[in-house]
């Protein structure tokens, strides 16, 4: 469904990416300049829907950070900026009361939060607490063995 | 060991971690590139290093960097070292890195696959489920076909977290693999129906993206998403089952009928936007597949435009948007029912956010109607003039031409009107579209004849104030407005008012600088004008006029003569020598206007655009054979290039059409015409419309003269299109008043009668006639046209691949690939020996990079070489000696020469000398007539069967034939015979034999016990034909059943065979062989290909090997090599076997 990728930018910065289609560095840079600055020269009364190509792009602003969805054309806006607002829900949770650095410094746990609230670019799981359950329990197993090392 | 571990954990603390890189980044904000690139050198360093913690981090911040889109493509081999790390911590890091850069392209992907299937079948279900979320980002077709298997099965796996990602992931895997889905889906059904429900949402998830592709495949699941739907509250599955229906409906309009109550109920009752919004999507594509017009259905598209118009009115822009989008559905079946909210629809227009007015812009294309066009129009213009942005403006253009346009200017009635808009609009400053506007400039005036002499005047006044259109000094778009301009009015002089002054328009110093396309049109055009004047002069008998009128020519014409663009440049020189030529013969009081209009004879009909496509190929013609040879390469080096100076013989060529003579043309003519009266597809164009009105009958007649009393012709300035809006309402204000002076006539006649009128003044489309009887000409279509329209679908589409159907029953050949042990099928199919090769590959990833790259190369050399056994394999060995031994170690028992040739490539030893060719082969018997060789192959899933292959050779310049194979059985081995047939019966050979020719033919043997070796004797029996006679011969042999001839060659991973060895099962025996001189290399090699080993970990001189045998006894070896001698530790489940093979196994070594 969400066939390309979320990703965060502020000031034009990526913060995260994740495409769910192959592509190569050069067209996966090339995409993401372009819809940065689409993005970003939006006015902040405007709607949160554009086409592009011929995707659409969902993208919603939270404090300074853009979180940024393409889908197909069939694809449901309305459900797709749900998603984005429950992957900030997650994060929310996880790091509490989440911020930008907390993205930055803790990236890789930001992506395995979105791994496991989507994969493939479909909603694997619907239930918050089921997420952060699989995170907590993901985490305790890498805990231990993070102390041992 | 343990001062390595605390080696590395002291050289980790001084390492940077993530954070220290990203503090890093943040602190060197000025040099940031400089920062990074020492960065990544440090991050090299730590890659080099054992300790994978160590390797994890240095991933870890690779991965951060490529987000930050530096190109880390190369440590590609190290992050699938990190992904084989057993601990998780670092296994997540790996697989995370893997799933952000790599791609279809990266080329140690292949090393993964199993790696993968390892996570996969990981006891703990977080590294199974980190490997799936990996997979699900950069499966191949490779892996995806690989893998298909394993992760159908993990469909089935006991905890719920697993099966939603295998579910979710076997989408991806049908997209790359697509014969995956017929054998997966019947489970894939199954999950429909799980008690978990995320993993029943996941089913939902995939089943609905492959119905939205295909949906005719996916109709049968109609009554189960029926009756989810009914009973499902999950939001987020209801709103993709009934995304299916909307793709399933338009191919079962009952779907559609049963859909409509559960839907509006929805609709009614939920709160949840976004399952609204899908509802009233759905509920528009079931009408839009239903036939319209049922009653009873007007009330739900009442519901969803009533819906639709509270999101509209909303606050919320993204609701007000998707509310338009979704209203522009309906408009395309039921456009009545949206029309009822123009207003809303003009209010949007005025928003704020540009996303919503342009999606308002999209519904009054629909909206509107003869009646409405012109004032929307005008609302639009006004926008133009208000519009801020460029692109804003730019839009509203290309729309107010669209919805003028639309279905051949269906809702026009006052073509005045409309060139009037056109020419307000080549007023906008800086747009893009001019070349739109002069589209339609052409149009119109092609098309609709009557408009003409309007176009004329209004293109001549447009012409006239050339300057301000192309005043700007940049060149913006709108200059192409004059190429329209240029052209009607030469095209169309005679309706020209005052062609002189246009004429000098035209040739004004300014026009130079236009673009050259635009003044080749100039150029072409005056001539026409030029034409058109002198005529008129000639007629008139001005003889001074038309002196006047070329000696203008003859004037201007030389700047466009200097012109820099050729095309300009080339007219206006023949012209003026034209022109030159006109003036002498004037000079001579000659009459040349008749000769001159002559060249612009004749009228241009417009041609459909895709008339040439539409042309059928006639039979027999194939466009794309050579029609002459093309020259060779060297002849066309020779010639002088040809493009600049055309030879004598074109020039000739071109010539020619004039040379007929007239009679013939008038002839040819006549037969075009007759042909085309009879073709009933030659699509004639109408009969002149002037024509018309002075057939026409009296009432219609009277609108145009309206027209051309109340249009301001002579009157040279630019009209305003408003004026036409006024005069439109008087105008139809009095159709009115006629219409019901008429309708009263008749209604007094019809007093009496039961009909009723409606006294209220609604006034349908229908009502309006048009203000001009404009006849829009058709387009002129070939002769032989199709009439059909069909739209090619694009055949890169990936989802094509998936239109399978799913409810045929299963075949056997489609059952997904699992991995088999290597023997079992392999010269059917060579693509799965790919399988082993990869798992050898990946078990060693500690290699060093560049050797990885050479084994990378070497295994695509193997795998071409691999593939062209296959396509020989069914080719018979009709070949001489020499060659057939040669052929051998390429056809396609082959599997372990293959093997053993590998070996030695594998482990990194490509500079010793490579080895003799080798042949499992070995002689069986021989005479003068036949020699005999053989090989004994067994299989992993027969376990007491051997096959023998026999290559039978005619050695004689006889012909063999009649050639029966026997064997005297014994207890333990037998020949397998042809049902019913005794043991003493031979079983015949399925071939003869030419001389000279070899064949093979392949025996079956049932063994009871293996673990022994055993000789069959046995005899050939044939028939020898040569020019003498024939006789009957027989040769006796030996048939040799070496244990090694039970084993399979099959490959192990290392903690596997450590496992084996751990369990204490076997029993061990060994040898030691001296005097053995070959490299080490090669003797692993040789005994992986004559004894069916293969090598499971290589330290140095020191090997373990692995190799099975049919019945399924491991056996593992442990060979080491000292100052030249060789010892081979064994184990096994079966001393004896063991104790035979090693026997078997010394007599191989010594002859080393």
């Amino acid at each position: 469904m969400n066939s390309s990728f979320t990703e965060i930018y502020r000031q034009g910065k990526l913060r995260l990416q994740k495409w769910y289609v192959p592509l190569s560095d050069k067209e996966k840079k090339k995409i993401t300049r372009e819809l940065v600055q689409t993005v970003l020269a939006r006015k902040p009364k405007m709607c949160s829907f554009l086409e592009w190509r011929d995707l659409k792009i969902v993208y919603k602003r939270y404090a300074s950070l853009y979180f940024c969805c393409a889908i197909e054309d069939q694809d449901n806006e309305l459900i797709t900026l749900e998603i984005i607002h429950r992957y900030v829900e997650l994060l929310d949770k996880y790091f509490g009361s989440v911020c930008e650095l907390d993205i930055i410094f803790n990236f890789e746990k930001a992506y395995f939060i979105l791994d496991e609230f989507l994969l493939g670019g479909e909603v694997q799981e619907t239930s918050k607490k089921n997420v952060l359950k699989a995170i907590e329990q993901a985490d305790l197993l890498q805990e231990p063995q993070e102390i041992e090392s | 060991m343990a001062l390595k571990m605390v080696k590395g954990s002291i050289d980790r603390m001084f390492d940077k971690n993530l954070q220290d890189l990203v503090r890093g980044i943040r602190n060197h904000k000025e040099d940031e590139a400089k920062y990074i690139s020492q960065c990544i050198d440090e991050i090299k360093q730590e890659l080099k290093q054992d300790n994978i913690a160590v390797k994890a981090n240095a991933v870890c911040k690779l991965t951060y960097l490529q987000m930050l889109g530096y190109d880390i493509s190369w440590a590609a081999f190290n992050i699938i070292e990190v992904m084989s790390a057993s601990k998780f911590t670092f296994k997540r890091i790996g697989y995370l890195a893997a799933s952000q850069c790599f791609h279809e392209g990266t080329d140690v992907i292949m090393l993964t696959t199993n790696q993968i299937r390892k996570d996969l079948s990981s006891p703990s279900q977080y590294d199974t489920g980190v490997a799936l979320t990996g997979l699900s980002c950069f499966v191949t077709p490779d892996l995806a076909r690989d893998l298909a298997n394993d992760i159908m099965t993990l469909m089935s796996h006991t905890k719920p977290y697993i099966r939603k990602k295998a579910v979710l992931i076997m989408y991806k895997v049908f997209l790359k693999y697509p014969e995956s889905l017929r054998p997966a889906f019947p489970r894939l059904k199954e999950k429909l129906e799980d008690p978990d429900p995320g993993v029943q949402s996941a089913a939902v998830n995939v089943i609905c993206e492959l119905a939205r592709r295909n949906p005719k495949n996916y109709l049968s699941l109609a009554p189960l998403f029926f009756k989810l739907m009914t009973s499902s509250t999950n939001n987020w599955v209801l709103i993709k089952i009934i995304k299916l229906f909307g793709a399933l409906t338009p191919l079962e309009p009952r779907l559609g009928k049963k859909l409509i109550e559960p839907l509006t109920n929805l609709i009614h009752s939920t709160s949840a936007m976004s399952l609204l919004y899908e509802c009233v999507n759905t509920v528009i594509a079931v009408l839009i597949s239903l036939s319209s017009g049922m009653p009873n259905h007007s009330a739900s598209i009442q519901l969803c435009v009533q819906k639709l118009r509270i999101l509209i009115e909303d606050s919320d822009q993204n609701l007000k948007y998707l509310g338009l989008l979704a209203m522009s559905k309906i408009l395309r079946t039921h456009p009545k029912s949206v029309q009822a909210h123009k207003d809303l629809v003009l209010q949007c227009l005025d928003d704020k956010d540009e996303s919503i007015r342009l999606r308002a812009l999209d519904l009054l294309y629909g909206m509107v109607s003869k009646k409405n066009l012109m004032e929307i129009v005008k609302k639009l213009m006004t926008h133009v003039d208000k519009a801020e942005g460029t692109t804003y403006r730019d839009e509203l253009l290309t729309k107010i031409i669209d919805i003028c346009s639309q279905s051949n200017y269906q809702h026009i009635t006052n073509f005045e009107w409309y060139i009037s808009i056109l020419v307000e609009l080549t007023r906008l400053e800086g747009t893009r579209h001019g070349h739109l506007i002069a589209a339609q400039m052409l149009d119109v005036a092609i098309r609709v004849k009557a408009i003409r002499r309007f176009a004329v005047s209004q293109m001549s006044a447009l012409l006239d104030s050339a300057h301000l259109v192309a005043s700007s000094t940049q060149r913006n778009g709108i200059c192409e407005v004059l190429y329209a301009a240029a052209w009607i009015c030469g095209e169309f002089s005679e309706h020209l008012q005052e062609p002189q002054q246009t004429l000098e328009a035209m040739l004004r110093p300014k026009v130079t600088t236009l673009p050259g396309h635009i003044q080749a049109v100039y150029v072409q055009n005056v001539v026409k004008l030029y034409a058109a004047i002198l005529q008129q002069k000639e007629q008139a008998a001005d003889v001074q006029a038309a002196q006047e009128v070329t000696q203008l020519l003859v004037e201007r014409l030389p700047q466009f003569v200097q012109s820099a663009d050729l095309e300009v440049q080339e007219r206006a020189s023949c012209i003026l020598q034209l022109v030159k030529h006109v003036q002498k013969l004037q000079a001579k009081d000659v009459p040349v206007a008749e000769e001159v209009s002559a060249l612009f004879a004749g009228e241009l009909n417009p041609v459909a655009p895709k008339a040439q496509k539409k042309v059928p190929v006639p039979e027999g013609l194939d466009l794309d054979a050579w029609i002459n040879e093309p020259l060779s390469d060297s002849e066309s080096e020779d010639e002088k290039p040809k493009a600049i100076f055309q030879d004598e013989e074109q020039r000739h060529a071109k010539q020619r059409p004039p040379e007929a003579d007239e009679q013939e043309l008038a002839r040819r003519r006549e037969a075009r015409k007759q042909e085309q009266a009879n073709n009933p597809f030659y699509i004639k164009s109408s009969p002149s419309p002037q024509k018309r009105y002075q057939d026409a009958p009296g009432v219609d007649h009277i609108p145009v003269v309206q027209i051309d009393l109340s249009v301001p012709l002579k009157v040279p300035g630019m009209p305003m299109s408003d004026q036409y809006v006024k005069l439109e309402e008087e105008r139809r204000h009095q159709q009115r008043l006629e219409k019901d002076k008429r309708k009263k006539k008749r209604r007094e006649r019809e007093r009496r009668g039961t009909r009723r009128h409606s006294s209220l003044h609604t006034e349908s489309d229908e009502d309006i006639a048009p203000a001009q009887r404009v006849d829009i000409v058709t387009e002129e279509m070939p002769e032989n046209a199709l009439p059909s329209d069909e739209d090619d679908k694009d055949p890169n589409d990936p989802y094509r691949a998936l239109d399978i159907d799913l409810d045929k029953p299963l075949a056997d050949s489609e059952k997904l690939p699992v991995q088999k042990h290597r023997n079992t099928e392999t010269p059917k199919s060579p693509e799965k020996e790919d399988i082993p090769v990869m798992e050898k590959k990946s078990k060693k990833p500690k290699k060093k990079e560049k050797k990885h790259k050479e084994k990378e190369r070497e295994k695509k050399k193997r795998k071409e070489a691999e593939k062209k056994p296959s396509k020989e394999k069914k080719k018979k060995h009709k070949k001489d000696k020499e060659e057939r031994t040669k052929d051998k170690k390429k056809s396609k028992k082959k599997t372990p020469p293959r093997e053993g040739v590998a070996e030695p490539m594998e482990n990194g030893a490509l500079d010793e000398d490579p080895l003799p060719p080798m042949s499992s082969y070995c002689l069986l018997a021989e005479n003068s007539y036949i020699k005999m060789t053989y090989d004994v192959q067994g299989s992993l899933q027969k376990d007491s069967q051997v096959t023998v292959s026999v290559v039978l050779e005619n050695q004689s310049s006889s012909f063999l034939k009649s050639m029966e194979l026997n064997v005297l059985d014994s207890l333990n081995a037998r020949l397998a015979r042809p049902e019913g047939s005794s043991v003493h019966d031979g079983v015949p050979v399925p071939f003869q034999l030419p001389p000279g020719i070899s064949n093979e033919a392949q025996f079956v043997f049932t063994i009871q016990s293996i673990v022994m070796a055993q000789k069959l004797k046995g005899t050939l029996s044939f028939i020898a034909k040569n020019d003498e006679g024939s006789t009957h011969e027989k040769l006796d042999f030996k048939l040799h059943f070496t244990c090694t001839s039970y084993l399979v060659t099959t490959p192990c991973y290392s903690d596997a065979f450590a496992k084996l060895l751990e369990s204490g099962d076997l029993s061990m025996s060994s040898i030691k062989v001296d005097g053995i001189s070959m490299s080490f290399q090669n003797l692993l090699a040789k005994i992986c290909f004559h004894h069916r080993f293969s090598v499971v970990e290589r330290v140095d001189s020191c090997a373990s090997m692995y190799s099975r045998s049919i019945q399924g006894h491991h056996i593992c070896l442990l060979v080491k090599k000292g100052e030249k001698s060789v010892s081979v530790d064994g184990k096994c489940s079966d001393p004896t076997l063991l104790s035979n093979l090693l026997e078997e196994m010394k007599e191989t070594l010594a002859k080393c």
